[in-house]
């Protein structure tokens, strides 16, 4: 049946169901307007700091660290093949723990505060120790 | 959420798989095991390469073996069980293991880990123990490990590839594809694979760093000591084994082991089902 110049029933009722509907479904927004966590700071440690050069470049490495680490997980392990040669032609051995981890030996200052900035949750440490160092 | 994503994606197309008929899918599973074509392939000969800057134009990022490697088709190694004279032999051996590949103790003997353990023969060489047998033989604990069989029937039941036959005869366990169904266990019947049915971490009495743990609902076995082959250095329990394991290239007619193997009479464990275990055994 065609609707045509009828009233809206409770009218009221309804503006004010879809007022109180519009503020729960934007609430997230407007609840952290404002208040955006800042950019984390990276600490470098003294190590990481005198080599000076990563294995690759700074902006390659923040931008594509797990494409790399996700190669070199299935070179090492499928192909056995276990040595980087980056584009300066220097060598490194593709390991996690023995090669990242050995400059960037503070996981809560380096890896952690940018993975919990973006809410990603690599489960590398559960196996991979995030320390070699602190052996004793 | 995306916590153990890989884990859970394959988890899921595993089962799915399952679903189309587990014959057909195991078969396709079980072919092309041509190894992975890397990005940046490796001309042999490469230069060697320093920790150092060298002095060589920029060039494209590129992956390679160590030079000082130990590569072979197909690696295998030979028990000489006569040199064996009780169990002080053998306890190096599978100490050297599980202690380097952080190989935890498990308090309760049913969720036990074990890389490299000792049995007797009539649990190691059920087909070939009689009632009446030779005195030394009959009790002396042997040494046994994964087989690297050339005909691996792991390899042919696993859903994810986790485990594979790799390009030096290894099979190896990519434990981050591992779902855990545990196919693998049921395929080896040699018993060398053992489940994680909880958390390794606590039970490892002394974590070598330098080697990565595993994690609940993995499997794991010896990997033959693939990282230590590939900086040149022969396997731990070799190392430690005071000349009882000798290990080498199967398929070199030249090698230590084929050597061994041509001038001894040596079994391997049930090789009527056809695995072609690639651990020989001279009793
Ligand atoms: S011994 Fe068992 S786990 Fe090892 S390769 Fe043979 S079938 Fe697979
Ligand atoms: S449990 Fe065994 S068969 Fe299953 S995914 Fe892991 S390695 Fe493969
Ligand atoms: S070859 Fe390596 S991994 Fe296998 S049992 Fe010997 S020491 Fe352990």
């Amino acid at each position: 049946m065609p609707n045509k110049g009828q009233k809206l029933y409770d009218k009221d009722k309804v503006i004010a169901g879809l007022v109180i509907f519009v503020i729960l479904a934007t609430f997230p927004f407007w609840f952290n307007l404002g208040k955006a966590a800042s950019a984390p700071e990276l600490e470098l440690t003294e190590k990481a700091k005198a080599a000076e050069k990563c294995v690759r470049d700074t902006q390659y490495m923040r931008d594509e660290h797990m494409q790399l680490l996700d190669e070199w997980r299935d070179t090492v392990v499928r192909d056995a093949k276990r040595i980087y040669v980056n584009e300066r032609n220097v060598g490194y051995d593709m390991s996690l723990s023995n090669t990242c981890l050995d400059c960037h030996s503070n996981k809560a200052e380096f890896c952690d505060r940018c993975h919990d900035y973006t809410s990603v949750n690599p489960y590398c440490w559960d196996c991979h120790i995030d320390n070699p160092k602190e052996a004793k | 959420m995306m916590e153990k994503s890989r884990r859970r994606f394959l988890k899921i197309a595993g089962i799915s798989a399952l679903g189309l008929g587990a014959k057909p899918v195991l078969d396709v599973f079980a072919s092309s095991e041509e190894d992975v074509v890397v990005e940046a392939p490796v001309q042999e000969g490469a230069p060697h390469v320093t920790e150092t800057e060298a002095h060589h134009a920029a060039t494209e990022p590129r992956i390679m073996r160590s030079p000082n490697a130990k590569v072979a088709p197909q690696w295998a190694m030979v028990i000489d069980t006569r040199k064996i004279q009780s169990h002080s032999d053998v306890e190096p051996m599978i100490e050297a293991c599980h202690k380097i590949h952080n190989v935890p103790h498990m308090p309760d003997k049913k969720h036990e880990i074990k890389w490299i353990w000792e049995t007797e023969f009539k649990h190691a060489f059920p087909n070939l123990a009689s009632e009446y047998m030779a005195k030394r033989v009959e009790h002396l604990g042997l040494p046994v490990l994964c087989n690297h069989c050339e005909n691996p029937p792991c390899v042919r039941v696993c859903p994810t590839k986790a485990t594979f036959k790799n390009s030096q005869g290894i099979v190896m366990m990519d434990y981050h594809r591992c779902i855990g169904c545990r196919f693998c266990m049921a395929a080896c019947p040699y018993g060398a694979r053992s489940f994680n049915f909880f958390d390794p971490k606590p039970h490892i009495e002394e974590e070598n760093k330098k080697f990565p743990t595993r994690m609940r609902g993995v499997v794991e076995k010896c990997n033959f000591c693939a990282e230590r082959l590939a900086v040149g250095q022969k396997p731990a329990c070799v190392e430690a084994s005071n000349g009882i394991m000798a290990f080498g290239n199967l398929h070199d007619p030249n090698s230590e082991v084929r050597e061994i193997i041509h001038s001894n009479y040596t079994i391997r464990r049930k090789q009527n089902l056809g695995t072609r275990p690639a651990v020989y055994y001279i009793i």
